[in-house]
């Protein structure tokens, strides 16, 4: 039978759904014995949204301003020992993501005349990495930051209908 | 006015700001231009930051299902197979 929705081995969809899954199968590897508690569910939570984060980040890798953002900072978490984001790895992270982003447009951050500066500071909150990008790359960076948003809702929504019944 | 990418000089052009800005609304059906036509650079970036707070407690909630029933997922013989069908639903 024809399948129309042959799916994309290579896509940001198929990757992020394999690595996410993988990870979802390590949180429930690690659990302890059957418990239920409210601080275990909660433990179990905050590693499942990090793995989401994270796949979706891996999965793009650094060809985004704000998917580099977000391995920096997820290695600073790792790395919670050191001091975050200053350690000799990430620092130097740090600093390559600023560089690239800043090389690639010298458009000044507040942009003169134009009438949604705060707006735009708003969404520099909301997109990781987007307090160092000009105007120019947070609006490109955005579309492809809700694109992978989308994705991901989409994803976990299928898994955990799926895993309901 | 030139029409050639400014990447030599300080300021973006007005061209490619509503270029950024117009594929920004295209993501936000409430704002579909066929019905609302042009609408300011503000409002779009306003609906934009609710899109992305919104998709974001998606995720946090997805999240907290996921936690929930994670008990109940029969993950082993994972495989692409799983992905394909998870996919293809």
């Amino acid at each position: 039978m024809n399948n129309p929705h042959r799916l994309n081995p290579t896509s940001l969809k198929s990757r992020f759904t394999t690595r996410f899954l993988r990870a979802l199968t390590k949180i429930r590897a690690q659990k302890p014995i059957s418990s239920s508690s409210p601080t275990e569910i909660f433990r179990r939570y905050r590693r499942i949204k990090v793995a989401a984060d994270k796949s979706m980040a891996y999965s793009v890798r650094s060809r985004r301003i704000w998917s580099r953002a977000m391995l920096c900072k997820l290695r600073s978490r790792s790395y919670r020992r050191q001091d975050p984001c200053s350690g000799r790895r990430s620092g130097k992270t740090n600093q390559a993501i600023m560089k690239k982003s800043s090389n690639e447009n010298t458009t000044t951050r507040r942009e003169d005349g134009v009438g949604f500066v705060e707006e735009a500071d708003e969404l520099r909150q909301l997109v990781p990495g987007g307090e160092t990008m000009n105007l120019c790359n947070l609006l490109d960076e955005t579309a492809h930051y809700i694109k992978c948003l989308t994705t991901q809702v989409q994803v976990m929504k299928k898994i955990a209908d799926f895993y309901s019944f | 006015m030139s029409s050639q990418r400014s990447t030599s000089s300080n300021k973006i052009t007005d061209d490619e700001l509503n270029g950024l800005i117009l594929r920004l609304q295209t993501l936000l059906p409430q704002l579909d231009q066929s019905r609302h036509g042009r609408v300011s650079a503000a409002k779009v970036l306003n609906e934009i930051c609710s899109y992305i707070r919104r998709l974001q407690n998606e995720v946090d909630g997805l999240s907290g299902r996921l936690s929930q029933c994670l008990d109940s997922m029969d993950l082993t013989g994972f495989d692409a197979e799983i992905v394909r069908d998870l996919l293809q639903q």
